[in-house]
């Protein structure tokens, strides 16, 4: 299985991303996700994501390990990025690939709920007035969306 | 040991990192957040309320009541907020 797991300061291009995973016949299914900076009804001009990197890779490495447990995939990417962030700039991007879409759609899924509440980034709100930036606080839905997976075996 | 600080954590302490020397008695997560609640007033506001404080010895995930024991890096953050 090829993996490409990759934290980075600078912005990605998503079509070379998933090119270098070079994807062979024997795949069916390929889904992507990428995740943007909202601009929050055009009041957030950027977000600036703090990482603790070495504990990112590691965290990231384990979570792809747990997905590869749960459903037989032919590759994965995962890159996430770090730094300043402006409205509308892609902040992570996910890629699944397998023979058959359900098991790609269910991993690329739970990659981002599992990333969301495990891998060590944290976003500060920069506001377009200027003023002073607030730590974005963690959902409780983002728990919860993680938790369905922990009873869920891989229904495939 | 090394300890390590993260987003508002870091803010409110005012140091991204430095070595501590708890004493023998600090044995859990939980026993290190109670001794650095009382090392004075910015590290009794990051760590007021321990339940909103998670923690990481050498780079893993751990619950307050993990033993220290002889982990070379302790990192305390708040819940995290990536993806």
């Amino acid at each position: 299985m090829k993996r490409i797991l990759r934290v980075q300061e600078k912005a990605f291009d998503a079509a070379a991303e998933i090119a270098a995973l070079e994807i062979d016949s024997a795949t069916g299914a390929l889904v992507t996700f990428t995740g943007l900076c909202r601009d929050e009804g055009g009041t957030l001009a950027a977000l600036e994501i703090e990482a603790y990197p070495e504990m990112a890779e590691a965290e990231i490495g384990r979570v792809v390990t747990e997905a590869e447990r749960r459903w037989p995939l032919d590759a994965v990417l995962v890159v996430h990025r770090t730094g300043m962030i402006g409205a509308g700039e892609a902040i992570v991007l996910v890629a699944t690939a397998s023979a058959h879409r359900d098991e790609a759609f269910h991993a690329a899924e739970f990659l981002m709920d599992y990333l969301k509440t495990r891998a060590p980034f944290w976003k500060k709100a920069h506001r377009r007035d200027g003023s002073a930036g607030d730590w974005v606080a963690a959902k409780d839905d983002d728990e919860a969306a993680a938790a369905r997976w922990i009873s869920s075996k891989p229904a495939l | 040991m090394k300890a390590r600080y993260f987003a508002w954590v870091r803010e409110r302490i005012g140091l991204a990192e430095e070595e501590i020397a708890p004493p023998a008695s600090v044995k859990t997560i939980a026993d290190l957040i109670a001794w650095q609640q009382q090392r004075g007033e910015n590290y009794a506001a990051a760590f007021a309320n321990a339940a909103t404080i998670r923690a990481a010895l050498d780079r893993q995930h751990v619950k307050p009541g993990t033993p220290i024991a002889a982990a070379a890096e302790v990192a305390f953050f708040p819940p995290m907020t990536g993806g």
